[in-house]
């Protein structure tokens, strides 16, 4: 066995200042199963030592707020007695490491967040970047997500019913999984994890405990080198088949009064369960690890207290129910042990075939985990991106922008993912801005998005970070919904190099103050860091999770256009080309500054525009968004099988950067009575103009030229499938 | 007509069946769990989709030697209506209930997208409600559903009229084109002899309210609802 000592520590990812803390509180050279948990639990991704004093700048409360960051997941009240419960988290590292095993338990285990809280889940959702398809291994990269994500979430039967996609250069070492999850639970019934009555007994549920995922939350907290193949066995394996029998035991267990507090074991396993379920309800906890249902014999203390072996749970039950909980897992054929006590000693304590293994005391090592307050430098604003000269016209530049890899159909990726089990889904993948799924037995709907436009994080971290909150707004908008909150994902580089840290703290103050101007909080998040490999941060992309709620399904909104609808734009337009798809794909180089977001507008404009949804006087609606107002447009005519007819545009802003700018908070109305939306829009203060009239086979420009819907669509559809079949042999 | 749909561990669209059941027959159906053995005064069962036990073995491979499916055999031998959807489907193959089998799709990927079915046979109680040549609109959501049959049970399930649903294009072609997984023949569902039994792939029950997408899947439901039963 290792001897411990500071070097095994710093092989462990502790410092040896944290080493030295460690000695300090255990008052003695730590045991192996000791330092294990110490290092796992101060780790960048259990202890967020590096993001936590930032995270406090964004606004987490409303009156709709039930808990916000904090417990295993954000709840927000939504009407009817009831609650939504969300979150999303990244499977990063896994993910490039096994790429179907990574994304298949990124789902799970954000499954078990939310039903760890009373909820059945009812839709999936993911957020995806992934590296240039030209680069050798990025295809198999996006071959095993997807079916990894498909593989879990289908067998589970929990739709997934939206996301995003993003190809970048970036991240040709690093992709970015992150997935997310949205259940239902009466408002009057949330479990939470705080453990609390000594002597209660502490209950292991659902598979067996294997080698497998040991120190993946350390691994999750560390750059990658040449040598990140060789961590596969870090990599756990999921189980979906498990997983839905533990959803099922769980909420028919849920449904009694047996349970004091329950946790799913994600990263850091069995470790961070237990502590953080004592800690947080300010007791001690004995485990006898003897008792651990086990998948492989021999296994030491140090191995079960940091195996990520996926689908497991821990409960805290009030012992005269022992037996009725009991059944319900027996019934479930799922493993049911007792594996410890609460006690009043403030410690825990891991006994292993009669050895004491660990014995930490609990305070210390929450309110001792190291906090940082990292260098931050900040990366400088880009250069204005002065006259840009058109090569291709509007006609060939939508052509080339409908079939690039950031625009193209995802419907190869989303026809892969079951998004109608569960027979809720209003709004499948494609049909909307937002996903809508109604509430079983209620005429009620959730709307739900992701959204993050990583390349203007990178050029301006706070107008990025804005942006992403405000696009998620905007899509719950577009379909009718009123948004209540948010879930983050903060994906960004090693933190110890201050222009990441710069990001990071950047990106934070502007998703603060567009969640301030929304009325649209944080309830919960994950936080990514040291995506790097060899070195080479990722784009900073902190993805949002949006959550909205329509009282009526009814009265959703697709993006679906119909023949005879007049094309109304709303938002202001100066023709915003920095960092924009045109300037990208069809000009040829990234630069200028991101399109700045003007919250104030933001507000006004997208409130306009839900209250005429609501009204019924809008037939389709779409954001204006990555690619502009010309693929917005597109977008609309392939989704209905209808043409537009489409006029110029105003006389001081050049076509391109009329048709193909990216400014912000814009949506596409199509309407049958625009003079009554013109008017209301004018009297309302929101800017507005006639795009043009929808009908025929064709999307005719303002230059006369037509593009037949057919071509348009297939230049949309090539892309993924083409691209996906050439790496098949 | 009473209806109960039985649930394996792993199975997960008996709350969509559940939901299109109760809109046509007005009652809830009962939900049976994989250890009962009386299925007595029910007139149909319903084997729903999902992945019972995982699919780990072969789909639906350990289903059909449960206890349960004793009894389902009994309610069939005694003139009950049987109806597998899914994972359904692919459990009465294994049991033996209708012949052939589901391999992986020809994409040897999982599929989750609308498809269009035309309508073989429409003297039975599964589809009495369409126009035999009727096309309508299912979702389908598998990996596995790429129909198999030898070629002389594949002439048989045609001569005698037992194939009851086929892939098709929206004009009712059954191309290749519009067959989603190589499945024999376009075959989207059969019948046993007796008409009694009917396993499909494609989850007609998930599409039976306008407002998620349409209602062509409720002609399935209405027609058992108005069933003749014993």
């Amino acid at each position: 066995m290792s001897t411990v000592d500071a070097a095994l520590a710093r092989s462990f990812g502790l410092n040896d200042e944290e080493y030295a803390r460690v000695l300090a509180i255990q008052g003695r050279t730590p045991t192996l199963t000791e330092l294990g948990i110490f290092s796992v639990m101060w780790s960048e991704h259990c202890s967020y030592k590096s993001s936590r004093i930032w995270l406090k700048e964004l606004p987490t409360e409303a009156p709709w707020v039930i808990h916000g960051p904090g417990e295993n997941a954000g709840v927000v009240d939504i009407g009817d007695g009831l609650a939504a419960v969300f979150k999303m988290e990244s499977h990063n590292h896994p993910s490039f490491i096994e790429p179907y095993q990574g994304a298949a338990t990124g789902v799970g285990g954000i499954l078990r967040d939310v039903f760890t809280m009373g909820a059945r889940p009812v839709a999936n959702l993911n957020a995806l970047r992934f590296g240039d398809p030209q680069h050798p291994r990025t295809r198999a990269v996006v071959d095993g997500v997807v079916r990894g994500i498909g593989g879990y979430g289908n067998c589970v039967g929990v739709p997934t019913v939206g996301g995003e996609v993003n190809f970048h250069p970036a991240f040709n070492g690093n992709p970015l999984v992150n997935a997310m999850t949205v259940g239902i639970a009466p408002k009057d019934r949330i479990f939470l994890s705080a453990a609390a009555g000594v002597g209660n007994p502490v209950v292991y549920v659902g598979s067996k405990t294997g080698r497998d995922g040991i120190h993946g939350a350390t691994m999750a907290s560390a750059e990658f080198g040449q040598d990140s193949e060789e961590k596969r066995p870090t990599v756990q394996v999921g189980d979906p088949f498990t997983e839905k029998l533990l959803i099922e035991a769980c909420l028919e267990l849920m449904a009694t009064d047996a349970i004091v507090a329950i946790q799913d074991m994600g990263a850091a396993g069995l470790t961070s369960s237990s502590v953080e379920m004592a800690g947080k309800g300010g007791v001690g906890i004995a485990l006898d690890l003897d008792a651990v249902p086990q998948r492989e014999a021999g296994m030491t203390a140090y191995e079960m207290m940091l195996s990520e072996s996926q689908e497991r749970m821990l409960i805290v039950l009030r012992p005269e129910r022992e037996a009725v909980a009991r059944a319900i897992f027996a019934k479930w054929e799922l493993d049911f042990s007792v594996i410890g006590r609460l006690t009043d000693t403030g410690r825990i304590v891991v006994r292993h075939q009669g050895r004491v293994e660990a014995d930490i005391a609990l305070a210390p090592l929450a309110e001792q985990a190291p906090l940082y307050r990292r260098p931050t430098a900040p990366t400088p604003a880009p250069p204005p991106l002065g006259a840009v000269a058109d090569p291709a016209g509007l006609g060939a530049a939508l052509r080339r922008l409908l079939a690039c890899p950031d625009l193209c159909s995802r419907a190869w990726i989303y026809d892969q993912y079951d998004a109608t089990v569960g027979g809720q889904t209003v709004k499948r993948p494609g049909a909307a801005d937002a996903a809508v799924v109604r509430i079983e037995g209620h005429a009620r709907a959730l709307a739900l998005t992701t959204d993050c436009t990583p390349r203007y994080c990178a050029a301006d971290a706070e107008a990025g970070g804005a942006q992403a909150v405000a696009e998620a707004w905007r899509n719950l908008t577009a379909v009718g919904a009123r948004p209540l909150a948010i879930t983050d994902n903060l994906n960004f580089g090693n933190p110890e190099k201050p222009a990441v840290m710069g990001q990071f703290a950047a990106a934070i103050r502007g998703m603060a103050a567009a969640c301030r101007a929304l009325d649209f909080p944080v309830v919960s998040g994950n936080v990514s860091l040291y995506n790097e490999t060899e070195g080479r941060a990722i784009l900073p992309t902190p993805a949002i999770g949006g959550l909205g709620v329509l009282d009526d399904a009814a009265q959703a909104v697709g993006i679906a256009l119909r023949p005879g609808l007049d094309l109304v734009l709303l938002g202001a337009t100066a023709g915003h080309l920095g960092q924009s798809l045109w300037l990208r794909e069809i000009a040829g180089h990234e630069a200028g500054p991101p399109p700045p977001v003007d919250l104030a507008a933001e507000r006004r404009t997208g409130d306009f525009v839900r209250a005429r949804i609501l009204a019924g006087a809008v037939a389709a609606c779409h954001d204006v968004a990555d690619g502009g107002l010309l693929v917005a447009v597109a977008e609309m005519a392939l989704t209905g099988d209808v043409g537009a007819r489409l006029r110029a545009g105003p006389d001081e802003v050049p076509p391109v950067a009329f048709w193909f700018g990216e400014d912000q908070g814009r949506y596409v109305l199509a309407v049958a009575d625009a003079p009554a939306l013109l008017a209301a829009a004018a009297a309302a203060g929101v800017p507005a103009r006639l795009l043009g009239t929808s009908g025929g086979a064709g999307l005719t420009l303002p230059g006369g030229e037509t593009i037949s819907v057919t071509e348009l669509r297939q230049a949309h559809a090539r892309f993924l499938p083409a691209w996906m079949a050439a790496g098949e042999t | 007509m009473k209806a109960g749909i039985i649930i394996f561990p792993g199975i997960n669209r008996e709350r969509d069946m559940a939901i299109a059941l109760e809109r046509s027959l007005g009652r809830k159906p009962r939900m049976i769990w994989h250890r009962e053995e009386d299925l007595g005064g029910l007139d149909l069962i319903v084997i729903p989709g999902g992945f019972s036990y995982g699919d780990y073995l072969r789909c639906g491979a350990m289903a059909a030697h449960s206890p349960v499916m004793a009894a389902v055999r009994a309610h069939a031998a005694r003139g009950g209506y049987v109806l597998g959807v899914c994972n359904g489907f692919q459990i009465l193959t294994e049991a033996g209930m209708l012949p052939g089998a589901l391999l992986r799709n020809a994409s040897l990927r999982f599929l989750a997208m609308d498809c269009h079915l035309r309508v073989e046979r429409a003297d039975t109680v599964f589809t009495h409600r369409y126009q035999r040549g009727q096309v309508f609109r299912a979702p389908l959501a598998h990996g596995d559903g790429n129909y198999f049959a030898d070629a002389a049970t594949l002439d048989r399930l045609e001569g005698e009229g037992l194939v009851a649903l086929r892939y098709a294009t929206p004009q009712g072609e059954s191309t290749a084109a519009a067959n989603p997984n190589g499945s024999a023949r376009n075959i989207a569902g059969i019948l046993s002899p007796d008409l009694r039994i009917l396993g499909l792939m494609p989850h007609p029950e998930d599409l039976v309210d306008p407002l998620l997408g349409g209602e062509d899947g409720r002609p399935l439901f209405d027609g058992l609802a108005e069933a003749r039963v014993a």
